[in-house]
């Protein structure tokens, strides 16, 4: 009988822990019982695969959604997606959502005082290729403030979310911009106690994406959980 | 290298932006298999209802197949695609409908009992929280192993209620905090 092999625990310190207190909203949202460790099974190496037909190939420019192109300034952000043994995660989707250049959401509850642009929705899906390698198109986010502490605002940011081979592989994060001065005040980006795990969340600018005439480049590579590995002896 | 994955952080208030087209609250359209429907909330630390949450749901089909290479076991591609995405409403509130799952029979020739496999995001959460739904009146949760490991005061978090005994209807809240906090795992 061969076991069953489940995906590697993070690295203390490189994952958020539930409660953060800096983070006013975990305070009542974090869990305060210790969450119970259990057995491989097959309903957490197996997950949803979805096929590539339900994404528009044109889903992943955030920039032609609507009748002219969004304001702000065009970018693209790219880059591959791989386990922890350094094996692309293909044919995967990804979503991503993300604030307007003036740091306002399409949302009913978003009561920033920034306008819409009635040519951006902020919303992009894209599957990996053979090589884990995907792309978007879209505009540089705007900062925006939030009630979280006196005077916060929140580092510019593109959430991603992507779902890889299994249900443990989950994974939703947020892309950060190198160099926000916003970054070292930011309680959700902090909220990851490790400074190298930190860093693993900002994009770089990369000069091979950067189209002449036409968008700044950044480059984003994605690690989900590794394997862990087969038992010797088996 | 081990241990070097992307930190999670959260889907923060405004998700529906992303997450809205992949919303299916009705699983099974069409597919083979016992109805039901769940109904609940999800409730802060102060019993408030949270109404910016969404819920992934991952099960196998009636015959306890999940569509998946790694599926050990007989599995002719069964049509079920087992997914399912629900945010909740103002209320805090989440309905959806299914079909109940077969026992999954693990390698060992043992067979799980019935579940929905849960993920839960919110503004709030860092990450995402992982539980699951049992069914009420199941034979195969006196020897499931992940029942197993939870201690018996705290599982009756993880299995709905049977509200109107004619219908296939059931409850299940999801408790962030409190002396009902819901059963969360490390998986």
């Amino acid at each position: 009988m061969k076991p069953l092999l489940g995906y590697r625990k993070p690295a203390p310190g490189s994952q958020p822990k539930h409660l953060s207190p800096p983070y006013v909203s975990s305070i009542k949202r974090a869990p305060k019982q210790p969450l119970i460790e259990i057995p491989v099974t097959l309903s957490e190496i197996t997950g949803p695969l979805f096929p590539k037909e339900i994404v528009s190939p044109k889903a992943f420019d955030l920039t032609h959604q609507h009748k002219a192109e969004p304001l702000g300034e065009r970018i693209s952000v790219s880059g591959r997606v791989l386990d922890e043994d350094g094996k692309p995660i293909r044919n995967s989707l990804i979503e991503i959502w993300q604030a307007n250049a003036a740091g306002r959401y399409l949302h009913k509850n978003d009561q920033h005082d920034a306008p819409l642009d009635p040519n951006f929705t902020g919303e992009g899906r894209a599957f990996t290729d053979e090589d884990g390698r995907y792309k978007f198109v879209t505009i540089r986010p705007g900062a925006y403030p939030w009630k979280n502490h006196f005077n916060a605002w929140r580092p510019q940011h593109i959430h991603f979310s992507l779902f890889g081979p299994a249900f443990a592989t989950r994974l939703v994060t947020q892309m950060y911009f190198p160099g926000d001065p916003l970054l070292e005040f930011d309680p959700i980006f902090h909220s990851v106690p490790e400074e190298a795990a930190r860093r693993r969340m900002i994009a770089s600018f990369d000069w091979l994406s950067t189209e002449p005439d036409l968008s700044l480049g950044f480059r984003f590579d994605i690690v989900l959980r590794g394997r862990n590995a087969t038992p010797m002896g088996r | 290298m081990p241990g070097h994955s992307t930190p999670s952080q959260t889907v923060g208030p405004f998700f529906t932006i992303g997450m809205d087209k992949l919303n299916r609250a009705n699983l099974a359209e069409g597919i083979a298999g016992e109805r039901i429907q769940i109904h609940g909330r999800v409730l802060d630390g102060d019993g408030q209802p949270v109404p910016d949450a969404v819920l992934e749901i991952w099960q196998a089909d009636a015959d306890g197949r999940y569509r998946h290479p790694e599926h050990v076991g007989p599995n002719d591609t069964a049509p079920f695609f087992g997914f399912g995405r629900i945010p909740t409403d103002e209320s805090g509130r989440f309905s959806f409908s299914t079909i109940k799952p077969g026992p999954v029979v693990s390698p060992d020739g043992k067979p799980n009992a019935p579940h929905l496999q849960i993920s839960i995001f919110m503004r709030g959460l860092l990450q995402r929280l992982v539980t699951r739904l049992y069914f009420p009146d199941e034979p195969l949760n006196a020897a499931d192993v992940v029942l197993q490991a939870v201690t018996e005061s705290r599982r009756g978090t993880l299995i709905a209620r049977k509200t109107r005994p004619q219908e296939n209807s059931m409850e299940w809240d999801v408790c962030l905090q409190g002396k009902d906090e819901t059963v969360f795992f490390d998986c």
